[in-house]
């Protein structure tokens, strides 16, 4: 791999520049170290990111941008007539992608010289073959518009990992010499290396914005490709969903929104009490012993992977429901349904519910306790009118944060509470979610061009928006009441 | 004394005999205590379910019946031509092998003298697994110099029998299977009798790769532990130095000013992103704009990080802040930079916290599923990826993907295996958690 290589000559080239940026600066200065300006190692150190930290930038932003910009040179070049009716610009342009991936292997595996390769032509019936005893299998006989393509492809883009590799070797070799050439016992070493790093730091920070950036610019898009196919009223108040792969289908986000807030409250209708009780119990009961075995005990819930919870679900709970709960009451059959997987998920969001909780009881004063006890209120008193209602803001806060949490669960919905879509009351029922539709519509065979894989998009924008809402909702009511009590 | 206390009737209870005011109060406090101690059981009792119904089902894929048997290698079939070269000796397929085995099981029920009416030799060899034609096959290829000679295996059995042991196939419910015959289990029983077919611990549930439908005492999670390294080392080595130096500039050198409030706030809600949001970006982002590949733990990695990153920075910044403010001014005031003082003193003295918040961090990584089905993770995977870097574009599978996959087929077998994986899961998170809570017992500092 190429790409290894070069971070690694690039990675030797800023070792050497430390050693080499250091020995001159203590050479400058006659070999006696109290006549620098810096330390000796931010001359090295000064050296070595001037090599180093310019040349990593441009191969990141290079690998990024070029398979882009080669995209578009291919696909130019593609004669419209050489798109079969049934296939798109996309469907081709990847097949030219999995043949120029062929070319190049076939080449690196010796099975045909480079010479050869120009040469050859489509007529040559054994490319497809060649192709497929290397593991490149295609649907058909290579056309000779995608064989030019391919090669003109891998063309391309082997001279443009040649230029990248000199460009980068370049910029750190200028990066090298020039941090070399400025090395003097007068240089400002620590000021320059303190002030680089400075900037490392905000671009690290900076991280976080890229990605929320990231996440609301890929689904808006795909969304408004969505809705450019598919009207957006009908999305938001359709009540039928019914997704059909060969057109004319019903997008509706009603039944699936019912479906999550309805697990969602059933879970909360379990989380909360049972989570708010044992945080009450163990923050003003509980002796010390019992407090340390308990709550880490509980805090072990939170720290397991939601897909054994749904797995829970699945084998234990589900079945479990159907054969005692809904057969002999009538409700229903499946074993998956809301109430599983309401159940399973709130016990899910115990721990959740009862670490924040017992956070915001810890913070209520203490004076307001020792007044209320002083008066001669009884514990449980103090705790339902003096504690609790102080606390309430808090508690509020923790339940949108949990209900949050609960929308944007998807394994235990994948696997608990079914695939079908509908609006309905009986909780026995097997009801579906946004979440699982966002699965069940970007697995497996996806086509980024019909209304049926973009309304995953449109989907994940609303849970986003939805969950987005809720925890800053959640965030500014927390924030608030901490600060009453500071 | 006020007015109040002479217009009121004297009181008529005493201190010593609670009256039924106090009764009732102490009763509602009684009932509350109880009420909260119920809640506290309750939460106790559900893990205690979980795990104790996870153990039960899972527990069979850690034991697999294996039946031994001398199969001849016989040189007409494996080497026609004669001349042990290796290429020829591969030319025969799998299915050449079916052969061997139903001679090898022909010569076994012989030599113990087990007769089963209705049985027939086909129908006998199909206890053995359909992998372990395969499995012969390897050996050959491995050892051309065996052709010719008789060697003892041990071959998994099929599935179905392997249920019969563990009691999910009865002699009833074989009657309606067109998979397996009351007489084939008739066989198994006698073979386990004469010692050929044993159960015993399965290496091979952790060692080998995924396996088809049709397979499933072949199972193993090999290729999704060793897809879940992957993308645990591409976590590790992306996000704590992202996670430790944004939270150096915040914690350390940010001013207070809209940018740095726009990050703070950036930070707090992507904790709270639903996972499969992240799903989607790395579908967009790192799949459809980059074109990385698909199912490559590269990916699975890249989108775990992001997820992971905003965890890491809260820890990282809850340890630097515990770092007293007495450290950073001793290191100015002898003359060190702000960043010499961070970089030389606040770190080090961060950094267990730092080390067991990543711990943490990289065990919500391990069990998180949703994001990677997007990113065709789901796919079947039976190649055992390269060694890295190479191997992080290849296709891999991970360890909770691979636990849905087994999830959504259809015969029970991989539920069991399902369970299994769970167990494997969750021991590794309880060393990695455990190895972060010791971490922090052995080098926090109360300052």
């Amino acid at each position: 791999m190429p790409v290894f290589w070069l971070i690694v000559i690039i990675g030797l080239l800023a070792a050497g520049g430390y050693v080499s940026g250091r020995a001159r600066a203590l050479a400058s200065a006659d070999g006696d170290r109290r006549r620098l300006h810096s330390l000796p190692n931010f001359y090295g150190l000064n050296v070595g990111l001037s090599a180093l930290v310019p040349a990593l930038l441009l191969l990141i932003l290079w690998t990024l941008l070029q398979p882009m910009v080669i995209d578009q040179r291919i696909t130019s070049i593609i004669p419209d007539d050489a798109i079969p009716e049934t296939s798109t610009r996309g469907l081709v342009m990847s097949d030219v992608r999995r043949v120029a991936g062929g070319l190049e292997g076939l080449v690196n595996l010796g099975v045909i010289s480079e010479e050869e390769m120009s040469e050859l032509s489509a007529s040559d019936n054994d490319i497809r073959q060649s192709l497929a005893e290397i593991g490149v299998a295609l649907g058909a006989d290579v056309r000779p518009e995608v064989l030019e393509a391919a090669q003109s492809y891998r063309e391309w883009s082997n001279r443009g990992t040649m230029a990248m590799t000199v460009c980068v070797l370049l910029v750190a070799a200028a990066g090298f010499v020039l941090a070399y050439l400025r090395t003097d016992r007068n240089l400002r070493a620590r000021n320059i290396v303190e002030r680089g790093i400075l900037v490392l730091l905000v671009a690290a920070a900076s991280i976080a914005i890229l990605t929320t950036l990231g996440i609301v610019l890929s689904m808006l898009f795909e969304s408004i490709n969505f809705f450019r196919q598919y009207p957006a009223v009908q999305f938001f108040f359709g009540t039928n969903w019914s997704p059909n792969f060969r057109g004319n289908s019903d997008l509706g986000i009603l039944p699936l929104l019912w479906g999550t807030l309805y697990i969602s409250f059933i879970a909360l209708l379990v989380a909360v009490p049972i989570g708010l009780m044992s945080a009450i119990y163990l923050s003003e009961y509980a002796g010390r012993r019992m407090r340390a075995v308990a709550k880490p005990m509980i805090e072990v819930l939170a720290g397991i992977p939601t897909i054994v919870y749904g797995l829970f679900a699945l084998l234990t709970v589900g079945p479990l429901l159907r054969d005692y709960f809904a057969q002999p009451l009538g409700l229903g059959n499946s074993s998956s349904s809301v109430m599983t997987a309401g159940l399973v998920m709130g016990v899910m969001l115990i721990p959740f519910v009862s670490s924040l909780s017992d956070d915001i009881i810890n913070a209520v004063p203490q004076s307001m306790r020792d007044g209320s006890l002083g008066l001669g209120a009884t514990k449980s008193e103090t705790i339902r009118q003096v504690i609790v209602p102080a606390a309430l803001p808090g508690i509020v806060g923790a339940v949108l944060l949990a209900a949050s949490r609960a929308i944007g669960e998807t394994m235990i919905v994948v696997l608990g509470a079914g695939a079908a879509a509908r609006l309905d009351l009986n909780p026995f029922e097997a009801m579906t979610t946004v979440t699982v539709k966002i699965v069940s519509q970007l697995t497996g065979d996806t086509n980024f061009a019909s209304p049926e894989t973009l309304v995953a998009f449109a989907l994940g924008l609303t849970l986003f928006v939805i969950t987005l809402a809720l925890n800053v909702l959640a965030l500014y009511i927390v924030r608030r009441y901490r600060e009453q009590y500071e | 004394m006020t007015d109040a206390a002479h217009s009121g009737s004297p009181p008529r209870s005493s201190i010593l005999t609670p009256d039924a005011r106090t009764r009732k109060r102490n009763a509602a406090e009684a009932r509350f205590k109880y009420y909260g101690l119920t809640a506290v059981c309750l939460g106790l009792l559900a893990l205690v379910v979980l795990l104790v119904s996870i153990a039960i089902n899972g527990a069979g894929a850690f034991r697999q019946t294996y039946i031994t048997l001398d199969v001849p290698l016989s040189a007409e079939v494996l080497d026609p031509e004669g001349n042990r070269n290796p290429a020829d000796i591969a030319r025969v397929i799998s299915f050449g092998y079916d052969a061997l085995i139903e001679d090898a099981m022909e010569a076994k029920m012989a030599e113990a003298g087990i007769s089963i009416d209705g049985l027939d030799a086909g129908d006998a060899a199909d206890i053995v697994s359909s992998e372990a034609s395969a499995q012969v096959r390897y050996f050959v290829l491995a050892n051309p110099e065996e052709v010719g000679t008789v060697r003892e295996f041990d071959l998994l059995a099929n599935g179905r029998i392997d249920a019969f042991f563990k009691g999910r196939v009865t002699m009833a419910s074989a009657e309606r299977d067109s998979n397996v015959s009351p007489e084939q289990l008739r066989l198994a029983e006698a073979l386990k009798e004469d010692g050929a077919l044993v159960q015993r611990f399965n290496w091979n549930f952790i060692t080998n790769p995924d396996a088809s439908d049709q397979r499933p005492e072949a199972a193993g999670l090999g290729v999704a532990i060793l897809g879940s390294a992957y993308m645990m080392l591409i976590v590790l080595v992306l996000a704590l130095p992202i996670g430790v130096a944004a939270s150096i500039y915040l914690e350390e050198f940010a001013p207070k000013n809209r940018f740095t409030d726009i990050i703070e706030v950036n930070i707090s809600n992507l904790a709270a992103v639903p996972s499969i949001v992240f799903g989607i970006l790395g579908l967009a982002i790192f799949i459809n704009w980059a074109g990385l590949p698909q199912s490559a733990p590269i990916v699975g990695g890249l989108v775990l990080t992001l997820m992971t990153l905003p965890t890491i920075i809260i820890s990282t910044r809850a340890s630097l802040k515990s770092v007293p403010p007495s450290i950073r001014a001793a290191a100015l005031g002898v003359g060190a930079s702000k960043m010499q003082s961070v970089f030389h003193h606040v770190l080090p003295l961060a950094a267990p916290g730092i080390l067991t918040g990543t711990i943490i961090g990289l065990a919500q990584a391990l069990g998180e599923t949703a994001p990677l089905l997007l990113i065709g993770m789901v796919a079947f995977v039976r190649e055992f990826p390269d060694a890295p870097p190479d191997g992080f574009f290849d296709p891999a599978s991970a360890l909770p993907v691979q636990i849905y996959n087994w999830t959504q087929r259809a015969d029970p077998a991989f539920v069991e295996r399902a369970s299994g994986a769970i167990i494997v899961l969750l021991v590794f998170l309880a060393i990695m958690n455990t190895l972060a809570i010791v971490l922090r017992r052995r080098f926090e500092r109360r300052w």
